[in-house]
């Protein structure tokens, strides 16, 4: 009964699962069944990824790549709200885009690595740029979805009472419309992640967690470097992704509090 | 009457495609040919071949079904793989315990980190690259998997186990289907990450496929080349958009009846 | 068939848990048609669950066919009152009502055969090609019927089964149930909130009381047959016999309420 009450514990047996996973890469790279040549020892990873967190060079290449990784998110946003809430609003307007959306929109953003990489001179830029390309569209499909599911009753009501569309907008359309924008943020996020580091790895540069690999790849214990790189990165999209949720949640309270008393 | 309609829907793609090629050429930048320069650099690459072959030429041949298949085949064993552990992570709480802390965070790790890693593994060659994708697209099928197991109506499981249903025929009949609109939309996200990772391992580390054509026109500043393959690539997305879609639809169409009905 | 010994259930531990089941006997015989009346949330449907094998109970014990109910036995049907969560919506009618099938041993077409025979016997022949979700609430209840009848059950638990569709059409169902016991002599037992509805259909009325849910009344229904909706339910036994129901239901809830 005791052991049974154990596992019902969701942190424990997640702790559990981790240690048992560590613990057989261990064993398997020991006793030889995993070759060490094709995956490290985990413990020599582990420990070189410990080393990271104060090597002043990994940092400021983490340091880069957020940067560009923000100014991307930021500007994708920036972009992609106005154009999801003119096309979630005006119909016409959408039908008549929607068919080069449609063709854009499945264009690989990493596709674009090439051609940012011939037509800006700066890394930063290239990163920036095919991050906002990938990361626009969760926004802008979020916040179009988000539109079309607001409460047409209180759109009316508002309207009986004279408010412009303008206000209509602001006062309901908005807010209602805000989880879905965060969670099309959210979503962006971790693309716009992928896309940097990605951007990094093809077009090179001097910063960031993508060049640090490229840089690593010659080493001899190149693939401790890179695996434990690999589970920085990790550990950045969760805490970012876990991030998200956290303020998406307080979003969510404020919204859900505000339609509660009025 | 719907064609005309059809036809009707889609009068602002001839009005881009000319604004922009007057807009390119009176810039007369090289990092922006105009339309017509990449159509006729389109048909240099793939479409010069004889008429019985549709002009189909030998490059396309050699470059465009491999990259295909390798697209199509790491999807369908990542598909394979994630619906099978998810449903059984869905279906034990203590397996999911014990392993959904680990899944969230292989998610979480950019799969471009890991390209250096399987290139060192594998060595240059198709396998590195069904390694890439299935690695990058495994997760959203497998957390959906898992979700849709998870969230299946009580009554439906009741109505199973009362009518003496066997545990094969509960998986097959009662719970896959239940959590195939959520399989689906993970299947969604992981085709197009399909793509992308199609194109990132190619642009690293392959002789032949679209992602390679891609690097060779940016190497020899062929700036309508790096246009084409883009624009190529965003055809080939989209009709494997379009494919899905048409598919969802036939095996869905029970969902969205129903729900709207209800 | 059925025999119930002192049933009880108590959902979770310490100063949350709540008492659904307290101390139920019940003994049906073969061919009955036995209505379960109860205010809600009594725990009826705890019951029916036990009885069904879904839910382990804390206390007692339940017989079906002189054996002890450890899993969903064989040779058991339910109908359920959410016939939209009960039919599956992937499945075209006559595929749900042949899905259970299998474990008869029937091959394709004698499932197929047994499943249409069915959904004649409650008015949908042509509705076998549909999917559920095409027809009306009365007709989903009716095609979950016909899989109850086509898995020829000797025990068909029937949970508030005309809770939720309009009484023209529950009037409708009630007296199909009336035919399908005429024809197949099943044992029936039916678990309703509505009154009229169970010494209607009924050859005993169990009445329960508030949870935690005992037996407070059995009463046997010593109507006319055949039971018609109009004359049925003008026969002064009948508005006799409803009004004891009630007040037992009622009273036991005023009395529940002025003691604790």
């Amino acid at each position: 009964m005791r052991v049974r009450s154990l596992f019902e514990n969701r942190v424990l047996c997640g702790a559990l699962g981790v240690a048992g996973l560590l613990c057989l890469l261990e064993a398997g790279g020991r006793t030889g069944v995993i070759d060490p040549l094709v995956f490290p020892l985990i413990s020599g990873v582990v420990a070189r990824a410990a080393t990271f967190a104060i090597d002043p060079e990994f940092l400021a290449d983490i340091a880069a790549t957020l940067t560009a990784w923000a100014a991307g998110l930021l500007l994708a946003t920036l972009i992609a709200v106005p154009a999801g809430l003119v096309l979630g609003t005006m119909p016409r307007v959408e039908a008549a885009v929607r068919p080069i959306t449609e063709f854009l929109r499945p264009i690989p953003s990493i596709a674009l690595v090439s051609l940012a990489a011939l037509v800006f001179a700066e890394r930063f830029n290239i990163k920036v740029s095919v991050a906002v390309y990938g990361s626009m569209w969760p926004i802008l499909i979020n916040t179009m979805y988000g539109l079309k599911d607001v409460d047409p009753v209180a759109k009316d009501t508002l309207r009986s009472f004279g408010f412009s569309p303008f206000d209509v907008l602001r006062r309901v359309s908005l807010p209602s419309t805000a989880p879905f924008i965060a969670t099309g943020v959210r979503l962006a996020s971790a693309i716009a992640l992928i896309l940097v580091i990605s951007a990094e790895l093809l077009a090179g540069g001097s910063s960031g967690i993508g060049t640090f690999v490229l840089e690593a790849g010659g080493s001899i214990d190149a693939l401790e470097f890179i695996v434990a790189a690999a589970l920085w990165a990790g550990v950045i999209g969760l805490l970012s992704n876990g991030l998200f949720v956290l303020l998406e949640r307080r979003l969510f309270r404020w919204h859900r509090a505000r339609t509660e008393t009025t | 009457m719907i064609v005309l309609r059809r036809i009707g829907r889609l009068w602002l793609v001839p009005v881009v495609i000319v604004v922009w090629e007057l807009a390119t050429r009176a810039l007369g930048d090289d990092s922006f040919p105009p339309p017509s320069t990449i159509a006729g650099r389109m048909r240099e690459m793939w479409l010069t071949g004889p008429p019985s072959r549709l002009w189909i030429n030998d490059s396309a041949i050699a470059n465009i079904p491999p990259s295909v298949v390798r697209l199509l085949g790491g999807w369908l064993a990542a598909a394979l793989a994630g619906v099978t552990l998810g449903l059984l992570l869905g279906r034990s709480a203590l397996l999911s315990r014990l392993f959904e802390p680990i899944v969230h965070f292989l998610r979480a790790i950019p799969p471009p980190m890991l390209l250096s890693f399987f290139l060192a593994l594998f060595a240059i060659g198709p396998e590195m690259q069904v390694a890439t994708i299935i690695f990058g697209v495994i997760w959203p099928i497998l957390i959906n998997s898992a979700d849709g197991a998870r969230t299946i109506d009580r009554q439906h499981l009741d109505t199973a186990l009362v009518f003496g249903l066997s545990r094969g025929q509960r998986l097959w009949r009662v719970i896959l289907p239940s959590a195939t609109p959520k399989i689906f939309a993970g299947l969604r996200v992981s085709l197009s990450l399909a793509l992308i990772l199609m194109v990132i391992s190619e642009l690293v580390g392959s002789t032949e496929g679209i992602g390679y054509q891609l690097l060779d026109a940016r190497r020899s500043y062929d700036r309508p080349g790096v246009w084409a393959t883009i624009v190529i690539l965003g055809v080939l997305g989209f009709l494997l958009n379009s494919a899905f879609l048409a598919v969802e639809r036939r095996v869905l169409s029970w969902h969205r009846t129903a729900k709207q009905t209800t | 068939m059925l025999e119930i010994h002192n049933l009880t259930h108590t959902y979770g531990t310490g100063p949350g848990a709540h008492e659904a089941l307290g101390g139920v006997d019940l003994k049906v015989a073969e061919g009955e048609l036995v209505c379960i009346v109860g205010p809600s949330g009594c725990g009826k449907s705890t019951l029916l669950r036990s009885i069904a094998g879904l839910l382990r109970p804390t206390g007692g014990e339940i017989l079906f066919q002189g054996d002890p109910v450890e899993r969903t036995p064989d040779n058991l049907a339910v109908v359920f009152q959410d016939y939209s969560r009960s039919l599956f919506p992937w499945m075209s009618v006559a595929d749900n009502v042949a899905l259970p099938l299998r474990r008869k041993g029937m091959d394709g077409r004698q499932r197929r055969q047994a499943a249409l025979d069915a959904l004649e016997q409650v008015d949908l022949a042509g509705a076998g090609g549909k999917y559920p979700w095409e027809l009306s609430g009365g007709m989903q209840q009716r095609a979950s019927i016909a899989r109850a009848i086509a898995y020829r059950p000797t025990l068909m638990l029937m949970d508030e089964p005309f809770g939720s569709v309009d009484a023209q059409t529950r009037e409708d169902l009630e007296d199909l149930v009336l035919r399908v016991r005429a024809k197949h002599g099943m044992t029936i037992l039916l678990i309703t909130h509505d009154i009229d509805e169970s010494v209607y259909v009924g050859d005993r009325v169990i009445v329960l009381s508030k949870a935690p849910a005992k037996v407070v009344s059995d009463l046997r229904v010593q109507l006319p047959g055949p039971r018609d909706q109009i004359t049925t339910r003008e026969h002064p036994g009948f508005v006799q016999l409803r009004a004891e129901v009630g007040r037992l239901v009622r009273g036991r809830q005023g009395q529940a309420a002025s003691t604790g």
